[in-house]
């Protein structure tokens, strides 16, 4: 555990070595109001609530995690450090998971920023702050959940561009996964309980439970399995082909 | 302590590392010599537990580097070719991430201070690496390895790319340190297994083809000089 935390500080303090991270929490704050305002109508609606605010951001996550993510391995392959990395007395598993967390928080981090909207909308009417909370803890969630098919992209590839697209391509098979757009394809010829496993592998069955406010173990779960799964592709990607 | 039996990589049909086998006893400066793609770089990173082995095994103070990988690398400083790190960081927070990760803590951090000191890093602390001349990189890299004062060392050309100089002092600072140590380094340059080594394993083609004392090696050519007998076995 303590390896993990050394890690996820070095790996958190990285992003802000340039100026990539206070463009990319400027760019996040940015889209989310203007999604928020104009796309979802907030004020038009009348209605003290922030679902306009999380509706989109599947969408926003989609293009920023991958942003967050690509560096995560692509870089240490690149610039030769994972060579120094993985011969410390670290295990690789304290490595991947360090790294997640790092760029996890990060997340938070640009989640908790958007409290300004939190305020406004408390000020206006009143709420139901546990269905915000829930909301909240969905999107985290959801944004852990980009970041671990980032991770493993990030580790496929020693180019970041690379992976920022291959990111964004894999997220965005799981995100439309519950769409109608995926399951009629399948609808037609497939037995019910096919469409309804790809339906359920899809993010945002999940995502719109928990945004909702309504917090299930079974949405749980599969973040859970889902994280775990992606950080252990990872991990034996990088056994694999850590000295390529 | 460092003893490998019958190493071997192979990637695909070629075989970087044909059954390479030898023990380095405390006090010894191993000087591992070979041209360019003999595999030198390749059995060190075995040996450092950076790749795995495709047959034969390895250890390191008596530590498997494949089934007790942890505590072989925690007695081991490394060194990798290039001396990699991570540019962004300034060199006083590198170091203390590696101090870290060794577990240095209390009275054991003052040997950040002391290694800093020895390498004269002093003047380049807070610049980010990235931004250090390349003679400072290796010296940072230097420092990340012996740190924590391991009993084995394994340097991956601690020399290259540096100004004459420079050279100097690395190798007087192996030589200082060398002591009980077990050291290997790599190195193309022959003038500084006669400067730092008490023995010297030659390899081409993966497999060793030589391993003799400089002195020893320098002997089998008729003009007693050893890059005569570099050149005539790897040749």
């Amino acid at each position: 555990m303590r390896n993990v935390g050394i890690i996820m500080r070095r790996e958190l303090a990285s992003y802000f070595a340039t100026p990539l991270a206070y463009i990319f929490l400027l760019i996040f704050l940015v889209l989310a109001n203007l999604f928020t305002f104009y796309l979802g109508e907030f004020f038009e609606r009348g209605q003290a609530d922030l679902n306009p605010f999380f509706t989109y951001h599947p969408w926003l996550f989609l293009f920023l995690i991958p942003a967050v993510s690509m560096r995560l391995w692509a870089d240490e392959r690149r610039t030769g450090s994972i060579e120094l990395l993985m011969t410390l007395p670290v295990t690789l598993w304290q490595a991947v998971v360090g790294k997640f967390l790092a760029a996890w928080l990060f997340t938070v981090l640009a989640l908790v920023l958007t409290f300004p909207l939190w305020i406004t909308v408390n000020y206006l009417g009143s709420p139901d702050n546990g269905a915000i909370l829930a909301a909240y803890i969905g999107s985290m969630l959801l944004a852990a959940g980009f970041l671990s098919i980032g991770s493993l992209a990030s580790a496929l590839t020693r180019n970041p561009v690379v992976a920022f697209i291959v990111g964004i391509a894999a997220c965005f098979v799981f995100l439309v996964a519950g769409f109608p757009l995926v399951l009629d394809a399948f609808r037609g010829w497939a037995p019910q309980f096919v469409v309804d496993g790809i339906g359920a592998l899809g993010f945002l069955t999940h995502y719109e439970a928990i945004s909702k406010g309504v917090i299930d173990i079974r949405d749980l779960i599969y973040f859970a399995l889902l994280i775990t799964w992606f950080l252990l592709a990872t991990a034996v990607v990088l056994d694999v082909r850590k000295s390529e | 302590m460092i003893k490998t039996e019958s190493l071997t990589k192979q990637y695909g049909s070629l075989t970087a590392v044909d059954a390479v086998s030898f023990t380095v006893s405390p006090g010894e400066v191993l000087g591992f010599l070979g041209p360019n793609g003999a595999g030198k770089t390749t059995t060190m990173r075995m040996l450092a537990g950076f790749i795995n082995a495709t047959s034969g095994r390895a250890s390191i103070c008596g530590h498997d580097v494949d089934s007790d990988s942890l505590a072989a690398r925690a007695c081991l400083g490394y060194l990798p070719e290039g001396a990699p790190a991570y540019g962004e960081m300034t060199v006083r927070d590198f170091l203390d991430f590696i101090a870290a990760l060794r577990q240095l803590h209390g009275s054991a951090r003052s040997r950040i201070d002391a290694v800093i000191e020895r390498l004269q890093l002093q003047s380049v602390l807070n610049q980010t690496i990235e931004t250090l001349s390349k003679g400072f990189r290796r010296r940072v890299g230097l420092a990340q390895a012996i740190m924590h004062d391991p009993p084995v060392l394994i340097l991956d050309e601690p020399t290259d790319g540096l100004d004459p100089n420079q050279k100097h002092e690395v190798r007087t600072l192996i030589n200082d340190m060398a002591g009980d140590k077990t050291v290997i380094i790599s190195t193309h340059i022959l003038e500084e297994v006669d400067a730092v080594c008490t023995r010297a394993i030659i390899i081409a083609h993966g497999r060793i083809v030589a391993d003799d004392t400089p002195q020893g090696l320098a002997a089998r050519a008729p003009s007693g000089r050893l890059d005569d007998v570099f050149r005539t076995i790897t040749a």
